[in-house]
């Protein structure tokens, strides 16, 4: 059984517990959220022993590098010796907010400016601050042709940075972010691809960063996005995305209702359901899925089982939570 | 000889190559199919990777209790022999899909041969 020496003290760990879930057993607080190997938030460094591929995944290379891992995906073969993120390593960044607008009844679209030399990829995510709470929402905008950054948020019931941004925010406001984080992003490997993107509720965020990025990168393949709600109004952007529709001959964009009464402008059902009815051969496709945890999983499945290489899909799952994410401490 | 198995079959990027073609004959096959349910495919993917890099004779970090206890809460839902033919099957089909001769076929089979008893915890 590995053993972790973290902060003058050792754990033992059970075979295959994940050393957050090791750390917590043991009662040491170790700042985590989505355990799932999304969010970034429990990272960690290893100062001896290696942390496990799968730990690494995701995390830009840098970090790799200087062997930075998700405490929620490593379960160690052997002992490690490990510690907090080094703060020079993730500096936290100020921004301010500079413009909000309601998209859809639950959802708004936030604008923060840009900060100076923050590189980053349409469909990476930041995690954003608010006094001892975090929480990751992803980047809708491109880098080449916004000068600010676009977050859509969806308002959850009782959410405490979701709450606070929908009601008390204000243009002005100073915000605090790291990131940017994930590997769910368009790159331009080969440009005549076809590329399936496939969104819930405010999944469009990267999606409508990605198709963007792509077109702006001169993608030639189709790009097919669909986007799907329970009722229409759920939907958003959908002018927008007729537009580039319009203006792009080789970008699709199908909006799909789940919950029944669809009129003649949505199909009828769900979205991954109905790309996957549409297009049922998937062989050397580029696949995004992006939204509801559940949705994402299952299209994962559906869609490499559908001919798509693991390695051509991305996702994106968002979970959603109400109660408190503990933020490291700067 | 399977010391150099894992280089003559062409290394990681072999094992990289099996890995779709292997996991998606596991996910169809009706009879193991429903042990897969639920899971998480990166992991799952991952773990498909080492077991075939294993079985290709190159580096891994395999163990005979790793594998118990990997296994244990299948064998727990049914899992026996006929399943671990149903993978052994799968395998060789990926391997013959990539045009792996024969004489290598066998010997990777072998390998994999060797953790029967471990994963169906006898």
């Amino acid at each position: 059984m590995p053993r972790i020496r973290y902060q003058q003290r050792t754990y033992v760990l059970k075979d295959d517990e994940s050393v957050l879930d090791g750390l917590t057993r043991h009662g040491v607080a170790v700042p985590s959220s989505c355990r799932g190997g999304v969010c970034q938030t429990c990272l960690m460094r290893a100062v001896h022993g290696d942390p496990s591929e799968i730990s690494q995944r995701g995390i830009k290379e840098s970090l790799r590098e200087r062997r930075y891992f998700l405490a929620c995906a490593c379960r160690p073969g052997a002992d490690m010796e490990i510690a907090l993120p080094d703060d020079n390593d993730l500096p936290l960044i100020m921004t301010e907010v500079i413009g909000k607008e309601p998209l859809n009844q639950n959802i708004s679209r936030f604008r923060l400016r840009a900060p100076h030399g923050f590189v980053y990829r349409a469909g990476q995510f930041i995690n954003l601050h608010h006094h001892e709470h975090l929480r990751s929402y992803s980047l809708a905008s491109v880098p080449q042709t916004d000068n600010y950054l676009e977050l859509h948020v969806q308002r959850i019931t009782a959410g405490r940075i979701s709450g606070w941004l929908h009601d008390k925010c204000k243009a002005g406001d100073p915000l605090i972010l790291h990131g940017p984080f994930g590997d769910c992003h368009y790159s331009k490997r080969d440009i005549d691809q076809t590329l399936l993107l496939i969104g819930t509720g405010s999944g469009l965020a990267p999606l409508w960063g990605i198709a963007r990025d792509a077109l702006a990168q001169g993608h030639r393949g189709a790009i097919h996005l669909f986007h799907g709600s329970r009722d229409a109004t759920g939907l958003y952007l959908i002018g927008a995305l007729r537009r580039l529709a319009q203006r792009h001959r080789n970008f699709h964009y199908t909006p799909c209702v789940s919950g029944g009464g669809a009129s003649g402008n949505y199909r009828s059902g769900r979205a991954d359901e109905i790309a996957l009815k549409q297009f049922p051969h998937l062989q050397g496709w580029r696949i995004f899925l992006c939204g509801n945890a559940e949705m994402v999983k299952s299209a994962k499945k559906k869609v490499f089982l559908a001919g798509a290489a693991l390695r051509d899909i991305h996702a994106d799952p968002f979970e959603f939570s109400a109660d408190a994410h503990i933020a490291a401490t700067p | 000889m399977s010391q150099n198995l894992y280089e003559r079959i062409g290394g990681e990027a072999a094992v990289n190559a099996a890995v779709d073609i292997f996991y998606r004959k596991v996910l169809t096959d009706d009879r193991i199919s429903r042990f897969f349910d639920g899971v998480d495919m990166e992991k799952q993917a991952a773990k498909q990777k080492s077991f075939l890099t294993f079985a290709f004779g190159g580096p891994h970090h395999y163990t005979g209790q790793a594998m118990r206890q990997g296994h244990a809460h299948l064998v727990k839902q049914g899992l026996n022999d006929s399943h671990f033919d149903a993978v052994m099957e799968n395998l060789a089909a990926t391997l013959q899909e990539l045009n792996v001769p024969p004489n290598l076929i066998a010997e990777m089979a072998a390998i994999a041969e060797s953790t029967r008893d471990d994963v169906l915890g006898r």
